[in-house]
């Protein structure tokens, strides 16, 4: 017999030679019996867990257990998240664009508008209210940036946003922290009441995260979000919320359109 | 005589076919996200030989519009098919069962032999052992394959706070039609891999389930002077 030509893996182990051809059979057939056995209880248990994950009650829009995992998923994602981690930028000549969603875009009076924010007020705090313009938030430190706005459909596209930082507008007016607590989530919801996301504070703070009225060299027009819109590379498309009409600041986690159609709260990146 | 040989340790066939339906749902999955931008081709300029993919496959799939439900098996299952992963390869690394299937400077020429061998282009059968250098180069290709769908996931998954391996991996779009490219690989993996457990037979398939094979060994005396264990032959 030829060398075993396996060039550095040992022989495998092999039964004794000489064993009766009887024995060898019967072995044989009692182990592939057994492992048929198992191999199939594994099998249907699979098949049952499947059926079992897909008649699990829904939390919003999908059985709770994916629902459980997203939200782990989530929470993993933020605990690593940093806000000195930037998204990559791009040549203003790349930029495109690409409309997408009209959700929240009902009628509309362009004049009458004004920015709602309401102030973070925990427990024993008074609640407040604040109305600015649009002109407020073009006082506020102009940032012109390129960045790659990523559809959770799977296309994205290059866009040079022009806006105020977040985190200038927090800084100027200091509407997220009461009794020196930060609030934990902004909630941002279109005048109309049709559209809604939430984010955290830590990914709104984030110096790419912007209040934004400029999109590719010219003002927001009416399909994109007009007076204002919220842009920030840390989420998907879905959570750019296009014209802005209320601004909160809560401990609860706030409701979010497309995570109550089940997709994923976080839609992080 | 016939020798029972102790072919694929119990470990490795859990991860083997617990592996199978993982990266199945996984591929399932990840037809219902890519259903929501199927922007991929085989084709130049204004031609097209293949749309990735026609009509007919979504709806004989069920495929479209469940992009939700596809995200979330995907995100879900990922955390499986990355366990089963690292175990598998661990086991591999402290069992020493590499040496099995990591190819050596000769796994390449046994490789195209034993392709040539069975597509009928060569005569006389190709060395006889656990794993040939095709097998050998298949299956470490395909350990590969996963860590680079894993990398290439996690690059379209976290964009920007992983953005240094999206640039690494070309960029966001590159890096989404680089994670298409080897799922594609897989499915092809999965084509030949069946058709070549059809052709072994059911002894070699049982193997897989049942851990032995049985082989022809001769007897005591022909097995020569070498020393330790005699190494039965394998078929396939």
């Amino acid at each position: 017999m030829e060398n075993n030509p396996d060039y550095s893996a040992p022989p495998l182990p092999a039964s004794p030679a000489g064993e009766p051809a009887a024995a060898v059979a019967q072995r044989a057939a009692s182990r592939s019996r057994r492992a048929f056995i198992v191999g199939g209880l594994a099998a249907l248990a699979g098949v049952g867990g499947w059926r079992w994950l897909l008649t699990r009650p829904d939390a919003d829009g999908t059985p709770w257990p994916f629902r459980r995992v997203l939200d782990a998923n989530g929470r993993l994602s933020q605990a690593y998240f940093r806000e000195t981690r930037l998204a990559p930028t791009f040549p203003k000549s790349k930029a495109t664009t690409r409309q997408n969603g009209n959700v929240g875009l009902g009628s509309f009076d362009p004049a009458a508008w004004r920015l709602q924010v309401q102030g973070y007020a925990p427990p024993g705090a008074p609640a407040r209210t604040q109305e600015f313009t649009l002109a407020d938030i073009q006082a506020l430190p102009r940032v012109d940036m390129t960045t790659e706005l990523k559809c959770i459909e799977g296309w994205s596209i290059v866009v040079n946003w022009v806006g105020a930082r977040f985190s200038d507008f927090l800084a100027k007016y200091p509407l997220a922290t009461a009794n020196g607590h930060s609030a934990r989530y902004v909630s941002l919801v279109t005048p109309d009441e049709e559209y809604y996301v939430g984010l955290d504070l830590s990914n709104a703070i984030h110096p790419q995260t912007l209040l934004c009225y400029e999109m590719n060299g010219r003002p927001l027009d009416g399909p994109h979000g007009a007076p204002l819109r919220l842009v920030t590379p840390l989420k998907y498309g879905i959570k750019h919320l296009k014209r802005i009409g209320t601004i909160a600041f809560v401990d609860e986690r706030p409701a979010d359109y497309w995570a109550e159609l089940g997709y994923d709260w976080d839609s992080g990146h | 005589m016939k020798r029972l040989v102790e072919k694929h340790p119990l470990a490795i066939r859990w991860f083997h076919w617990l592996n199978f339906p993982i990266l199945a749902l996984m591929i399932w999955s990840g037809m219902l996200i890519y259903w929501a931008n199927d922007v991929y081709r085989i084709g130049w300029g204004r031609t097209t030989l293949f749309k990735f993919f026609p009509e007919s496959f979504y709806k004989a799939f069920n495929i479209s519009q469940r992009l939700a439900q596809g995200m979330n098996w995907h995100f879900t299952l990922m955390w499986l098919f990355i366990i089963n992963g690292v175990l598998y390869v661990g086991y591999t690394l402290v069992s020493g069962e590499w040496r099995h299937l990591l190819p050596d400077r000769n796994s390449l020429r046994e490789a195209i032999q034993v392709t040539l061998h069975d597509l009928g282009l060569r005569k006389g059968e190709p060395p006889v052992v656990k794993y040939n250098g095709a097998q050998k180069i298949a299956y470490t290709a395909v350990v590969l394959m996963g860590a680079g769908s894993l990398l290439t996931g996690l690059a379209i998954y976290k964009p920007t706070q992983l953005a240094w391996l999206t640039g690494l991996l070309g960029g966001y779009e590159w890096a989404r039609a680089e994670h298409f490219i080897l799922t594609m690989g897989y499915v092809g993996f999965f084509l030949v891999h069946v058709a070549q457990v059809v052709r072994a037979g059911w002894n070699n398939f049982r193997s897989m389930v049942a851990g032995f094979e049985i082989v022809n060994a001769p007897g005591p005396a022909a097995d020569g002077p070498a020393p330790g264990p005699a190494a039965p032959t394998l078929p396939a």
